[in-house]
């Protein structure tokens, strides 16, 4: 699928819309999140990512690992748009026998690559893929993205370390940093100061963007697909719950539903006609 | 006397003999001389990943690497596999991803090290979880044999190996080994000595002391602990009408724990456990650490006895 700017734009608009109107229906769930990552995985999906959503389980795609899982409804938003599921499955979100299980997960879910939940794991998940695809000999990728309140886990560091050494210039890592994490703004709960610099130390390329310009992301993403001797990050500075005014760098949606009133007003701010 | 050897090395032997298979992966974390994958890497360093001392990482880049058609074989100290033990959980288990885990060094046996290598508790937090499959065989030939049927399972499994020595049982019995199959050592209708890892033998040597003294002893190696063998616990419940469970492990949980579950809900008889009972251990030689606490074959003797006499 080969989009033009406006066009990912677009794309990702209507994944926005997807998620508040999940989160609304399900009263729970995760929307500031799934907001700041949507910009990245929609470019990701719309301009790059090789994969067939009739063919979901196709051996040679690539794979995308949402480790920051609880941001469950911008990945479903995306498996809508590109075909996976239908906007109908989006009705399951958090629903007994639903396929969108309130944490992505592979088992119930048609393209979603990893079972996610706890934070910390998907960069390692992402470096096995990583390896297989090279005993295999294919040039396939895995893409990884993990909040940036998720690196204060220990075993992230574990496989920053271990992906250098294994020389794979086919993982690839986003880094959400929208901010802010569970109880309150990252900056608050653990300070985690030079990002890019503790990147960089362990060995990694490094990119530093602004993570809702659409332009700046499909960039960066070129230049991720380039670095072929060493695993690379896209660090994307991000606005947590971007594009509903009042979830904007809002600590209470990191895991909150909108009223009836608050709906409204998202959809009227993202532009879907009352 | 008969040949003395570890389970591990029959771990490491399987894996080098399952190299055929291009699609058997190996992980490690700093502990392949102990665990005995080495004689993979040699033979494979390109199908072997190092982890180094990162067993989180280790299991998921293992997940991974089953999700992708691989089928990974990672192995570290019983000990170190349970700081991992959320991402079997979460990364492994939920998913029903087939990664093989071995835990080397499991028990009080270990030794010397001390108490903080000697896993006491690992086969009863793996038991917990749903699609994973339990072991902790008694040799060197039935660990080799386990192991070479895990690429068929298509699940998760977890294996406690045992660092130090003890008798060999299965010499020529190979195809005696079946996962989820308890076998029967000996027969004796009085009581059933239900048996796994290193006590295993501690309970054939109790067995024959008992003979001498008139009571007939059934022994089995269960050297499956989940799925358990129920259908023959069921019937030596009905034919001996007493248990002892003998495990180098906790006495809460393990296989003590799980055939007493089992039992209750069955054909309820009394039960005896011989285990750790819910302390640490320390430093001290193998033999003298079954001693100390309590796994000896004077113990499971001893066991025997209060358990007939609870016969109703």
């Amino acid at each position: 699928m080969a989009m033009d700017i406006s066009e990912v734009e677009e794309f990702a608009r209507k994944c926005r819309v997807e998620i508040v109107k999940m989160v609304h229906r399900a009263q729970a769930g995760h929307p500031g999140g799934s907001l700041s990552e949507i910009d990245l995985i929609s470019a990701l999906y719309a301009t790059r990512l090789r994969v067939k959503p009739e063919n979901p389980d196709w051996n040679d795609r690539d794979r995308f690992i949402l480790s920051k899982g609880h941001a469950s409804p911008g990945m479903y938003a995306i498996l809508a748009e590109m075909g996976f599921i239908s906007h109908e499955d989006l009705k399951s979100y958090r629903v007994k026998g639903g396929v969108c299980q309130g944490h992505v997960d592979m088992k119930w879910c048609p393209g979603v690559d990893f079972s996610a939940g706890s934070l910390g794991m998907g960069l390692s998940f992402g470096m096995g893929c990583a390896i297989a695809a090279k005993l295999d000999g294919s040039n396939r990728n895995a893409y990884v993205m993990v909040g940036d309140g998720e690196i204060q886990e220990g075993s992230v560091w574990e496989a920053a370390m271990a992906a250098t050494h294994h020389e794979l210039g086919n993982l690839k890592l986003f880094v959400d940093c929208n901010g802010i994490q569970n109880d309150d703004f990252c900056e608050a709960q653990m300070r985690m100061f030079d990002i890019p610099a503790k990147w960089n130390a362990f060995g990694w390329a490094v990119k530093v963007i602004d993570g809702h310009d659409m332009t700046s992301i499909v960039e960066a993403i070129d230049w991720m697909d380039s670095i072929q001797d060493k695993p690379a990050v896209v660090i994307a500075k991000t606005i947590k719950g971007k594009g509903v005014s009042f979830m904007e760098n809002n600590p209470a949606f990191h895991g909150a539903a909108p009223s009836d009133e608050q709906l409204a007003q998202a959809l009227s701010e993202l532009g879907v006609e009352a | 006397m008969s040949r003395m050897a570890a389970t591990r090395d029959g771990y490491g032997d399987a894996l080098l003999a399952l190299s055929d298979n291009p699609k058997v992966v190996v992980l490690e974390a700093d502990l392949g001389k102990s665990t005995k994958s080495l004689h993979f890497r040699k033979a494979h360093p390109e199908r072997t990943v190092s982890c180094g001392i990162g067993e989180q990482n280790m299991l998921l880049v293992a997940a991974g690497m089953a999700s992708n058609g691989y089928i990974p074989f990672a192995s570290t100290f019983a000990i170190f596999t349970e700081r991992a033990f959320e991402q079997m959980r979460n990364g492994v288990a939920r998913p029903n991803l087939a990664v093989h885990l071995c835990g080397s060094h499991g028990g009080t046996h270990t030794g010397t090290d001390g108490s903080s290598a000697q896993s006491i508790e690992d086969l009863a937090i793996y038991r917990t979880l749903p699609n994973v499959v339990v072991m902790h065989p008694c040799d060197d030939v039935s660990t080799k044999a386990l192991t070479m049927q895990l690429p068929d399972l298509g699940k998760p499994s977890y294996m406690r190996t045992a660092r130090n020595k003890t008798p060999v049982l299965y010499d020529g019995k190979e195809d005696d080994i079946q996962i989820g199959k308890g076998v029967v050592l000996r027969e004796g209708s009085d009581v059933a000595i239900i048996a796994c890892g290193v006590l295993v033998h501690e309970s054939l040597e109790a067995a024959e002391k008992l003979s001498a003294e008139g009571i007939e002893a059934t022994v089995v190696d269960m050297h499956t602990i989940k799925p358990l063998d129920t259908d023959l616990i069921d019937a030596l419940a009905e034919k001996c009408g007493a248990i002892v469970t003998a495990e180098d492990h906790s006495v809460i949980g393990g296989l003590g724990g799980a055939v007493a579950e089992h039992v209750v809900g069955s054909t309820p008889v009394p039960i005896e456990k011989i285990g750790v009972q819910d302390r640490f251990g320390e430093s001290a030689g193998a033999e003298e650490m079954l001693e100390m606490m309590g796994l000896k074959s004077h113990h499971i003797c001893d066991a025997v006895k209060n358990v007939i006499a609870r016969k109703v």
